[in-house]
């Protein structure tokens, strides 16, 4: 994390968007629509009293910063919602990561927010382009852990964790059968259950042996009380339909990762309201879960009615999130569902009404670019986090900048001491 | 034609190669040549990008007996027996090349016996023909097409320090991979630096290191040198005896004809490398192992076609764009290992700017179906940072220098009179987000049109579910 840009400056301050070229709102893409940042969080989004003063803006009282967004996109901040940034920074160097609690199967009290990285270089190369949150996810394991919502921007897990618990990630395939896996799943539910009717007895030492250690079942809890979803990542389609059938019975809120094969139970998921987080580049068999992927999974989805996220499924390019959403707009998903998809989407399903929306009262994290955002030829000019400019400086950017002429390194001597 | 010229280049190259007639036993085909119908077509009304310096828009492409015969601005010639497609509103490129790919030995749907591409039973193996791991029923050959890929080099993995021979394919369907064969195009050559073969071979022998990897090549090319001068002083031998036994008598025999040597499949392999025929394909990320790479090469006293994956090519794009060895690499791949830590989106840009051969590439059957975006997001990168580029010269990320790096670029890569046929039509600009394929053509033959629903491999038969 580049630390020297003081975001505590902007604290206190606000901000005037004005003359953007289309706004991304809640109700879709506006034009001629002012924003207004104030304290972190949206403060006005439409047609708004503003008075221009030089390099700054008067409204509601208060002396502003002023921002020329002419010729310029307005989209909420990108959310990844199925990444490991801040857990992983090099896939081939076990050093580096801290995504998989190894060793039981059911790890449901790990949290990855305990082990995010604010300073990973990661962070930085997502955020210049535009990605200012992800959802953090640990991995392996039946029950793999707790994931965090984080955002692209803080030097401490305190600034950086917006929220800790967002969700509970289940892997299917933890055992050589299928069948096992939603056994074991209905097993550490139902003994969840059992664990918090029966506390007392439990710290008495008196119940039968129950199939996961008091700090998981505890963990567990929320889900049970639907104040956490289970995210199952699945792609068949009768693993799905199992995941349905799972879900009537356990009554528990879920949200579908992977589902290249959702489009077959796209009614189903919309009547049980299920998220499901798509990869619109799968096309065809990447694995033998994947026999009937479709370039238009997404489209299907959305037309049916079920909340439609996208996501890289990456964590070093999450950045190309823009890509994906634009691969699904290909296919047939309406633009503004596929900026959704990438913004306001994530957050719904992650339970975080007040990110990733341009709306008053939200937390200003919000994006400009230099043209359509799902367009390839646009880059971000401009990255606020919580209402902060953030800089657009990353690892990447320095090395670039170090290399716009040779030889780079090595550098030339220093000049002798005075 | 074109490749009768080769063959000529060929055999005015300074340096003999005694190992045609063998090379050409082990290239007969079985499998009977299809019959290949290519009506003559005039492609009008869309936006003409040639790749070759030239946007003709609108423009027409006119191809005959599978060749371009035509291409200009306008509405091109009324000519008899040639049906007329209307293009309208779309842009037509050249067909795109992929310089990396695993297509048909890493097949889809990832399954554990399908796994042909890495023979990592001994780090120096080149010997073995990716040809004959490719499984010409992978689904992603078809859906390559169906993303305007009609040629591809397909590589042995990069596990060993020299794994074996590419193949450099025209995306068709076929019974075997030898059909699959790009005609005229020469041998190449996989070859790999940095942490793969150390990270494969570190606890089955070595090498385990970077020394080690570098005097595994160079000891297998000591190899392959007195191996090639054994044969060529075979074949000088030969070409005496021949010549007195076109003269000899009863009191002047000619002799015994001299014996060959034993032949040995890996040192002919890299016999093709040291006399130039076969193009160096080399596996490579950082800077400092590119170079070392390039001392090798030089030592022996070949040229190094293309790095591949490359990812700190911009870090010595003055030397790459010296040395002529182009730069196959993707959009933004980074950070998956630490050779692979200093990645950056504008090394293709910065690779042309300093006027090297900039190649997109795959290696993934993914990205394969839509190596058009990676480029434009590279060109965008580059853009971004204030480089000039055209889109004619992006265009060539995919097409022309692709088809330079695989030896075939008098055939293809470019619209231009007298190449083949290979075409795509797109919906959109190629660099759109939107951009699909239309039709593709591969040597003047329809083989993909958006409108009919294609019929996908053997595998997916009974197995693909429908709306």
């Amino acid at each position: 994390m580049i630390a020297w840009w003081v975001a505590a400056a902007w604290a206190g301050t606000c901000t005037v968007f004005d003359g953007a070229d289309a706004v991304y709102t809640p109700e879709g893409p506006r034009s001629g629509v002012t924003v207004v940042v104030a304290d972190g969080r949206f403060a006005a989004v439409g047609q708004v009293a503003v008075e221009r003063v030089g390099a700054e803006a008067r409204w509601s009282g208060r002396t502003c910063g002023w921002v020329d967004a002419r010729g310029r996109q307005l989209t909420p901040g990108l959310i990844e919602a199925n990444g490991q940034i801040g857990l992983l920074e090099l896939d081939l160097e076990p050093a580096t990561h801290d995504d998989d609690g190894g060793g039981d199967p059911i790890r449901a009290a790990l949290r990855v927010a305990d082990s995010y990285d604010p300073d990973s270089v990661v962070v930085d190369i997502q955020r210049v382009a535009g990605v200012t949150a992800e959802v953090t996810h640990p991995s392996g394991g039946l029950v793999s852990g707790q994931a965090a919502f984080v955002q692209l921007w803080g030097d401490t897990q305190a600034e950086a964790v917006v929220a800790p618990s967002v969700a509970m990630d289940v892997q299917l395939r933890s055992s050589p059968s299928r069948a096992q896996d939603w056994s074991d799943l209905a097993a550490l539910l139902d003994d969840a259950a059992f664990y918090r009717a029966q506390r007392p007895a439990y710290e008495r030492g008196a119940t039968r042996e129950l199939s996961a250690n008091r700090l998981d079942l505890e963990a567990l809890i929320p889900v049970l009380e639907r104040r956490v979803p289970l995210v199952v990542g699945v792609d068949r389609a009768p693993d799905i339909e199992a995941l349905l059938r799972f879900q009537r019975q356990y009554g528990v809120r879920l949200v579908l990762r992977g589902g290249a094969e959702a489009w077959r139970w796209a009614a189903a998921l919309a009547t049980a309201q299920i998220p499901v987080i798509v990869d619109p580049t799968v096309v065809g068999p990447g694995s033998v879960d994947q026999i009937a992927g479709r370039a238009d999974n997404a489209a299907l989805l959305s037309a049916a009615g079920v909340p439609v996220v996208i996501s890289t499924f990456g964590t070093h390019n999450a950045r190309n999130l823009r890509q994906y959403a634009g691969n699904a707009w290909r296919a047939g998903l309406d633009h503004d569902a596929a900026v959704r998809a990438i913004t306001q989407a994530p957050a719904d399903a992650f339970g975080l009404s007040d990110r990733g929306r341009i709306a008053v009262g939200a937390v200003a994290d919000l994006v400009l670019w230099n043209g359509d955002p799902l367009e390839l030829s646009t880059w971000a000019t401009a990255v606020w986090v919580g209402g902060a400019a953030t800089p657009l400086v990353s690892r990447q950017t320095l090395l670039r900048d170090r290399y716009r002429t040779l030889p780079g390194t090595p550098a030339p001597p220093l000049s002798l001491p005075k | 034609m074109w490749t009768i010229l080769l063959a000529v280049a060929w055999a005015a190259d300074p340096e003999p190669w005694p190992f045609g007639e063998a090379e050409a036993r082990g290239l007969l085909q079985v499998e009977p040549e299809p019959v290949v119908e290519r009506p003559a077509f005039l492609l009008r009304n869309a936006t003409v990008m040639t790749a070759a310096g030239t946007v003709f828009a609108p423009g027409y492409v006119w191809v005959v007996d599978g060749k371009i015969r035509e291409v200009g601005a306008g509405a091109g010639p009324d000519a008899d027996a040639t049906q007329v497609i209307d293009a309208a509103g779309g842009f037509v490129t050249p067909g795109l090349i992929d310089t990396h790919s695993h297509l048909g030995v890493y097949p889809s749907p990832d399954l554990r016996a399908h796994a042909d591409g890495n023979e990592a039973t001994a780090p120096t193996t080149p010997g073995v023909w990716v040809e004959h791991s490719n499984w010409p029923q992978d689904p992603g050959f078809r859906r390559a097409l169906a993303g305007g890929v009609t040629a591809m080099q397909l590589l042995p993995g990069s596990a060993n320090l020299i794994g074996g021979r590419g193949v450099v394919i025209e995306n068709v369907p076929t019974r075997g991979s030898r059909a699959m064969r790009f005609p005229g195009a020469p041998e190449t050559v996989k070859m790999a630096c940095g942490e793969n073969p150390k990270r494969v071979y570190g606890d089955k022998g070595g090498p385990s290191t970077r020394m080690g990897n570098l005097r595994g090549q160079r000891e297998a090319f000591l190899a392959a040198e007195q191996y090639l001068a054994k044969w060529q002083a075979y074949a000088r031998d030969r070409a005496a005896h021949a010549e007195r036994v076109a003269r000899a008598d009863k009191r002047d025999p000619a002799g015994d004809p001299p014996m060959p040597p034993d032949r040995d499949l890996d040192l002919e392999t890299l016999a093709g490398v040291l006399t130039g025929r076969f193009l160096p394909q080399v596996h490579c990320y950082r800077a400092d192992d590119m170079l070392s790479f390039l001392q090798l090469a030089e030592e022996f006293g070949f040229s190094v076609r293309s790095f591949h994956h490359a990812l700190e090519a911009y870090k010595i794009r003055d030397v790459l764009t010296a040395h002529e060895v182009s730069v196959s690499t993707w959009a933004d791949w980074w950070g998956f290992k630490i050779e692979a830590y200093d990645g950056i989106q504008e090394n293709l840009a910065l690779v042309e700017a300093a006027g090297g051969r900039a190649v997109v590439h795959s290696d993934s059957p993914i990205g394969i179906q839509r190596l058009n975006q990676e480029a434009s997001k590279a060109l965008a990168a580059g853009r971004a940072m204030g480089l000039e580029i055209s889109d004619d010269r992006a265009l060539r990320w995919l097409t022309a220098n692709p088809a330079w790096t695989l030896g075939i670029d008098v055939l293809t890569g470019t619209i231009e009179v007298g190449k083949r046929g290979d075409l795509v039509v797109w919906d959109h600009h190629p660099f759109s987000v939107r951009a699909s394929p239309r039709w593709v053509f591969v040597d003047g033959a329809l083989r993909f049109d958006a409108d009919r629903p294609d019929p996908g491999s053997d595998y997916l038969l009974g197995q693909e579910v429908g709306p």
